[in-house]
């Protein structure tokens, strides 16, 4: 059963089941993911088949989540966190930040953290308020954290039993309008590493570089433009922090433009890392500024105007189209 | 500093017009009387030894320690008294940057400190000095932090000793993870998790309650109440005494003299017996008194008077076994004349050692960041040496 088509969701969901299986300190926890098996069911069916002890059903309080976890990982525990959605994390945001991500360092190296924190993010799904917003760089701004998306279903597998393996705590952003797209999961390959780039697609006239749902977005911009005779490469970040700008800068090196896409606010995002170390590392390489495109600053707006505000593939389009006009 | 029994038998009257009293056998109808002109009483504490001295009796608890053990707990709280002045001094001295005083609390500390087994854990705030000494941690490794060259420094697996946690209650949580853990491992061992008065009312120490209540996890919460949160008193915190708030979340609170080192003892061993049983958390509040200023940073002078620590000196929680040690004839004048001697070269010895912590290589601020690594902190490292060696022949060090 080595290669099978599974969706986004379900690709978790046996990656959880294969981290319970491995290693008995794998401790899955959250609001509702025992019996509900989750608000997205990411995590159905394993309270059934590992027992309470090891999927556990938790308050209704994120920083009490996250600050368990901790001292479970203190205890030689690899907790893996459920929250139910990307708005919620801010309750837990102070013990993320202040003591997650410190943990190791204030100890001198002498404690591990293996804990990963998943968190349903990003939007087109029509959600409410809060349920639909993308604060990795909130994160990747930290140090001791790492961040990490997968966007598709083989990442899905592969990169949560990497993270789960990792002794650092790990920020797992899963793109939750990607949970049902089918994807092949090799489940007996050699996976990548987990923070290496993945070329999702060869191009010679301007590199796209995206992450978690917006791949899916460049991959179909990419081939529209090839439609209009434009070779569009395509690169999937895969990991936020650390970030692989090697696998960014030798794609601008062949391309000589960059288009950076995600859903987060544009300003103080991630794709303003990425503008500027391309430019440090390409600048006499480049033959148009780093464009990028993302939300606007603005909170998440209400459901209706929410394809307004996410990128789609006109947006990405004419960014390519402005880039190359340079 | 001498006790006078009558200033210790004085209640102290707070600025909210409530008055408190450290004496277990108030009598009720004083109570009566104190109700009728200044609002609702406050409960009396477990009390095993009164600020004279005097052994007394309580229905709950109750604690037989050999002349030895007694002496053991003098000892201990003597030179961490010692161990605080000496740090005190030296922040003065400008060989620390800040340091939070201990001083009027060692009686909470070295009391529930000493009720600890080897394979329990402690989860502290940043002022548990006392508690640090119980677990037989370097007192110099509590330093570094405060001298700046590190921001923690110690395994906390090598004497199950966690590091000092500055955010407010995020500890409790930690305490209470840990907890959970211990009951998944099917140990018999507890945890005993500090905080403050001020952190009481953070929401981390509130959700620590709910989790160890729903999951009966073995943890012991130990609430120095100190009376104040840097300049907020107590009344700013709280309008039910703080032991009682337990019993919302489903399990027993207790107050006890937090200037009582047998009474402080003998609580926070039965808490942690309980929690070993089985029978899930507790949530103690050791009444007592900070004496000093929170951090050499504050100015007490500002928010409080005088009065009131003197009023609370009269509790000393020193002072006090000291007096029962001396009128049941368990210590004579040499064995405080050594104590003394063993006091100084404490002090001595701190100050010599911090003295020489050298500033850290100027790389360990990279280490230990990640257990992995990470490409951009392998980056910025790199950099970073680089351009240390660009002055190579100028500063080389």
């Amino acid at each position: 059963m080595a290669v099978q088509k599974l969706p986004l969701a379900k690709a978790l969901n046996e990656s959880l089941r294969k981290a319970l299986e491995t290693d008995p300190k794998v401790v899955v926890m959250g609001l509702d993911v025992g019996k509900l098996g989750g608000v997205f069911r990411i995590t159905d069916g394993l309270q059934k088949d590992f027992g309470e002890d090891r999927v556990v059903d938790t308050p209704l309080a994120e920083s009490g989540i996250v600050g368990t976890a901790i001292g479970l990982a203190l205890r030689g525990y690899r907790p893996v966190v459920e929250i139910q959605f990307d708005g919620f994390v801010f309750p837990a945001y102070d013990q993320i930040v202040t003591q997650l991500a410190k943990m190791r360092a204030r100890s001198l190296g002498t404690v591990k953290m293996p804990v990963v924190i998943r968190i349903p993010y990003g939007g087109g799904i029509g959600a409410v308020e809060h349920h639909s917003e993308s604060p990795e760089s909130l994160f990747a701004h930290v140090a001791g954290l790492k961040v990490v998306t997968p966007a598709n279903s083989s990442d899905a597998y592969w990169m949560l039993q990497q993270a789960i393996q990792s002794d650092d705590p790990v920020i797992f952003f899963e793109p939750k309008r990607r949970y049902w797209d089918k994807g092949e999961v090799d489940t007996e390959a050699i996976p990548g590493e987990l923070h290496k780039a993945r070329v999702a697609r060869e191009g010679t006239d301007l590199t796209l570089v995206a992450y978690g749902p917006m791949v899916k977005t460049c991959l179909e911009a990419a081939a529209a433009a090839a439609e209009e005779g434009k070779s569009i490469e395509v690169v999937d970040l895969r990991s936020i922090s650390p970030l692989d700008f090697d696998t960014i800068q030798a794609s601008v090196e062949k391309t000589r433009r960059l288009v950076v896409v995600h859903e987060a606010p544009v300003f103080f995002g991630s794709g303003a890392e990425i503008a500027a170390r391309i430019t440090e590392r390409c600048f006499y390489h480049l033959e148009a500024p780093v464009l990028r495109v993302g939300g606007y600053h603005a909170p998440y707006p209400p459901a209706r105007l929410e394809e307004e505000y996410l990128p789609g593939l006109d947006r990405v389009l004419d960014a390519v189209d402005r880039s190359l006009a340079y | 500093m001498t006790v006078e029994s009558t200033a210790a038998r004085k209640t102290t009257r707070r600025s909210s017009g409530t008055k408190r009293t450290a004496s277990a056998s108030t009598s009720t109808t004083k109570k009566t009387s104190t109700r009728a002109e200044a609002g609702p009483v406050e409960p009396e504490l477990v009390q095993l030894l009164t600020p004279e001295g005097e052994r007394v009796q309580h229905p709950d608890y109750d604690i037989d320690l050999s002349v030895e053990e007694l002496r053991g707990l003098y000892r201990d709280m003597v030179l961490t008294r010692r161990f605080d002045a000496e740090a005190t001094a030296l922040q003065r001295q400008g060989e620390l940057g800040l340091w939070a005083s201990l001083l009027g609390q060692e009686a909470a500390q070295i009391g529930s400190g000493r009720a600890l087994r080897d394979d329990d854990y402690v989860f502290p705030t940043y002022r548990e000095h006392g508690v640090a000494w119980c677990r037989g941690v370097d007192p110099t490794n509590l330093l570094g932090m405060f001298r700046g060259v590190n921001n923690g420094g110690w395994d906390p697996n090598s004497n199950n000793f966690h590091l000092y946690t500055i955010v407010l209650g995020s500890q409790t949580l930690h305490a209470t993870g840990y907890a959970m853990g211990i009951a998944k491992d099917g140990a018999d061992s507890a945890v005993l998790a500090y905080f403050g008065d001020g952190a009481s009312s953070q929401g981390d120490v509130n959700e620590s309650f709910v989790f160890s209540a729903v999951y009966n996890a073995p943890v012991v919460f130990f609430c120095q109440n100190n009376q104040w949160a840097i300049s907020e008193p107590i009344e700013k915190q709280t309008r039910v005494p703080l032991y009682q708030r337990a019993r919302g979340f489903g399990f027993p609170g207790v107050r006890v003299d937090g200037n009582d080192v047998l009474a402080c003892l003998a609580v926070t061993r039965s808490a942690l017996e309980r929690a070993r049983r089985g029978e899930g958390p507790t949530l103690i509040e050791a009444f007592t008194y900070r004496m000093a200023a929170h951090t050499t940073s504050d100015d007490p002078t500002r928010y409080r008077r005088d009065a009131e620590r003197e009023a609370w000196e009269a509790k000393d929680p020193i002072l006090r076994l000291k007096a029962y040690l001396e009128n049941e004839g368990h210590a004579d004048a040499a064995f405080f004349e050594e104590l003394e001697a063993e006091s100084e070269a404490l002090g001595k010895h701190v100050r010599e050692v911090v003295r020489a912590m050298p500033v850290p290589d100027h790389m360990a601020m990279f280490d230990h960041t990640y257990a992995d690594g990470h490409a951009l902190v392998d980056e910025e490292r790199a950099q970073f040496a680089a351009y240390q060696a660009s002055f190579e022949g100028g500063e080389a060090e």
